[in-house]
């Protein structure tokens, strides 16, 4: 591993830097723990190390909007660190935690604790739009923000009550706080563990139905803009939603969303028989959900693809559809699946590239996401081509709850350098 | 998880709802459950069938009759029988839920028939239980209700020969009846000529037609000339949900009475899964009368229950 003072070249790399539209093949210079410059060659510059990336793609770390580090369920499972870990092995160099994880982000001293929890990776905690996330009271807003929070939210906690949902946004409104909103109405939400529509309906699972977030997202969007809050939709599941909010972007309202990894490739039907695996939320929903989201991606209402990680243990799966716990364990395959848009031609790669790291940083008004000179060299190199199989025993995750596993990937990451320095290798490299 | 209820020959290994059954399985339990018809209404009710075999039910949710009638078909077929009660907390957990099953499962069981509050239970317990276990789902959730719906097309069958002819209505909550979701099923590989379902729209899911039946709001245009009518039972629950105001209303629109049943076909029959609430589901003249099979059905509902256990249990070629 390297040092963080070293002088790095990145030789001979496919190059996409999404915040100057650049992508092709060059050099990219790295010293004292930022970017110096791509260029195709340097002379003055005399590099401690240099990483062939001949045939590899470089590109901005990774700025993961909505990553879960700790399982939620309520006794600690695995180890923190190794999860972080994870995450560097797949390319995150930039993550957001929400705040329905334990303990919920809602005092500064909790803030706190999680924005310095890793020293390789950086972590942002979004703090709670109330208190304990219950939606009744206001939450330490600024103070939150002062301990480290990048946002605030209610997480997966719908706020039932709107004048409280008013109020918070106003409140937020005024410190020119950002907010993440889950939208999903919390009574037609309730009970549910799956989209309502024909397969619900022949499993007997109560269903979450579309309405459940188009009203909320309506709603929001109207307290949005007689706030003027700062609004960022998280995890959008149905292309209603999608046409919802891009309409409001032609309106001029400056809201902006983002979809997760696997909802662009699972649907409702994947459900069947009862698999776990796929049991998410939002729901998974139907092929035309999944169109609309990918149309949402391509033509930039969707600004964002998140990881939406969520590390379960084989217990929270082990249980009949409705008693078990939502969500997957999608590191291993995010950067993969996402390259799948590609070759599909969804988006293109440099859009690709943009939705994972430029866009997701934009949301967040920080410096991250690009090669520009002087901004922390947060870099990802990967290899395109190299095909692979997801299965227990190549997942860096400690979790293997995904509906992937046996899936033909293509695509891996080869190396990942947060502020200059080497944090994850591919073991399959000899070092220099 | 495709064809977890048969093994390669076709034959039933489970019984847990009808994806992957067919028109013959379905003839196959009917035909079966017509032998043992005769056996119940001898005197010595006993045959050997199943000796040595031993057969769990193991209900997480509380049912007098369903477990009542699959604890007398299997002892009539001469198996031992355990009754497992084991207790659900609101926060049930999958470890219990497994820990519950590998436990009964170490006193070297053969079937486990179960009933539960959660919708795949029953397809959980038959993916994690040994090889060598067989599961009959006895409910579970709003998911199916197999040989419910099985006992109910064999009295259909026998007061009615075709069903490609017939007209059968369901009445009631189909919302969350997995008795309904079965039988539609059952119906529907039996090839019925026309299936309706009626109730309000707070008792019906928006993509009921999917499951190839006709929709219908108002009960006297759903049982006009109808072969068969099944009442389904409604919940006391409903009203809190505000799924329905009232019990009284619910009787004014969707009760059966001796009035509207003269709607229907002169040689209706009229079914109900039990147990009935007198004057809300139908009248008491209704239920007791002489369109009424709602007896047969629990009768049947032991031969039909004799049937799937001997035929999971014991090599086709000796039936």
């Amino acid at each position: 591993m390297s040092t963080a003072t070293e002088k790095i070249c990145i030789q001979n790399a496919h190059i996409i830097n999404p915040a100057e539209n650049f992508d092709g093949i060059s050099n990219l210079y790295l010293a004292k723990q930022k970017i110096v410059t791509i260029h195709p060659n340097l002379t003055d510059f005399t590099p401690d190390r240099i990483i062939d990336a001949t045939g590899l793609l470089v590109i901005p770390g990774l700025v993961d909007l909505n990553l879960h580090l700790k399982s939620p369920e309520i006794e600690p499972k695995f180890n923190f660190n190794r999860e972080c870990e994870a995450a560097q092995a797949n390319g995150i160099t930039t993550l957001c935690c929400p705040p329905h994880q334990r303990p919920y982000i809602d005092t500064p001293a909790v803030a706190k604790m999680v924005h310095h929890s890793n020293k390789q990776l950086q972590i942002l905690p979004i703090g709670s739009l109330s208190k304990e996330l219950a939606g009744e009271h206001l939450s330490e807003m600024v103070s939150l923000q002062q301990a480290g929070c990048i946002a605030v939210s209610n997480g997966v906690y719908a706020i039932s009550d709107t004048l409280v949902l008013r109020r918070a946004l106003e409140y937020a409104s005024t410190h020119d706080l950002l907010v993440f909103i889950y939208a999903q109405d919390h009574w037609l939400q309730r009970h549910g563990c799956m989209h309502e529509g024909k397969v619900s309906l022949r499993l007997g699972l109560t269903g979450i139905p579309e309405a459940a977030e188009t009203i909320a997202i309506a709603r929001d969007l109207a307290l949005i803009e007689q706030t003027g809050v700062r609004a960022h939709f998280c995890r959008l599941s149905c292309h209603k939603s999608v046409e919802m909010v891009s309409k409001a972007q032609q309106q001029g309202l400056p809201v902006t969303a983002d979809v997760s990894i696997s909802h662009l490739y699972l649907t409702d039907m994947d459900v069947a028989d009862f698999n776990t695996n796929c049991h998410v939320i939002p729901p998974l929903r139907t092929e035309q959900d999944q169109l609309g989201l990918k149309q949402g991606i391509a033509n930039g209402t969707i600004q964002a693809i998140c990881s939406d990680h969520t590390p379960l243990t084989q217990d929270a799966k082990l249980a009949p559809f409705p008693s078990s716990l939502p969500g997957i364990s999608s590191l291993d395959s995010f950067i993969p699946l996402a390259l799948r848009l590609v070759n599909d031609n969804t988006i293109s790669l440099s859009q690709m590239v943009s939705l994972l790291s430029w866009q997701p940083a934009q949301i967040l008004q920080i410096n991250a996401g690009s090669l520009n000179p002087d901004v922390w060299a947060n870099i990802c190199i990967i290899d395109t081509n190299t095909e692979w199989t997801l299965t227990q025993d190549n997942m860096y995750s400690q979790a293997y709850n995904t509906p992937f596993l046996g899936w033909p990937l293509q695509g891996r990451v080869k190396y990942t350098l947060y502020r200059g320095e080497v944090v994850y290798q591919d073991s399959s490299i000899s070092i220099n | 998880m495709t064809m977890l209820q048969t093994d390669s020959q076709g034959h039933l290994r489970h019984f847990l709802n009808f994806d992957d059954l067919s028109y013959q399985h379905l003839i196959s339990i009917m035909d079966t459950a017509e032998s043992f018809v005769g056996i119940t209404k001898r005197s010595i009710k006993k045959v050997p069938l199943l000796r040595g075999h031993t057969i769990v039910n193991l209900f997480f949710e509380p049912s007098t009759r369903t477990l009542t009638t699959f604890e007398l078909a299997a002892k009539r077929l001469s198996a031992d029988v355990l009754n497992f009660h084991p207790k659900t907390s609101a926060t049930k957990k999958g470890e219990s839920l497994l820990d519950t099953l590998h436990t009964i499962e170490a006193m070297q069981c053969d079937m486990f028939i179960v009933r539960h509050a959660d919708s795949g239970a029953a397809h959980f317990i038959a993916q994690h239980t040994h090889p060598d276990v067989s599961v009959i789902n006895a409910g579970d959730g709003s998911h199916a209700h197999p040989t419910q719906a099985m006992l109910d097309m064999f009295t259909i069958r026998h007061h009615k020969t075709d069903f490609t002819k017939l007209s059968v209505a369901i009445v009631g909550d189909v919302l969350h009846s997995r008795v309904a979701r079965s039988q539609i099923h059952a119906l529907n590989l039996l090839q019925t000529g026309e299936i309706r379902v009626i109730a309000p729209k707070t008792l019906l899911s928006n993509h009921i037609k999917t499951l190839g039946v006709e929709v219908y709001h108002n009960l006297e245009q759903g049982i006009k000339d109808v072969d068969v009518i099944i009442m389904l039972r409604l919940q006391k629950e409903r009203m809190q949900g505000a799924l329905l105001p009232s019990e009284n209303e619910y009787f004014q629109l969707y009760g059966l009475t001796a009035n509207k049943l003269k709607l229907a076909k002169p040689d209706v029959i009229v079914m109900h899964p039990g147990p009935i609430n007198r004057g809300v589901e139908m009248d008491s003249i209704v239920a007791d009368g002489p369109h009424s099979v709602i007896l047969q059905q629990v009768s049947y509902g032991i031969a039909i229950r004799m049937a799937v256990m001997s035929m999971i249990l014991t090599p086709p070629q000796s039936q």
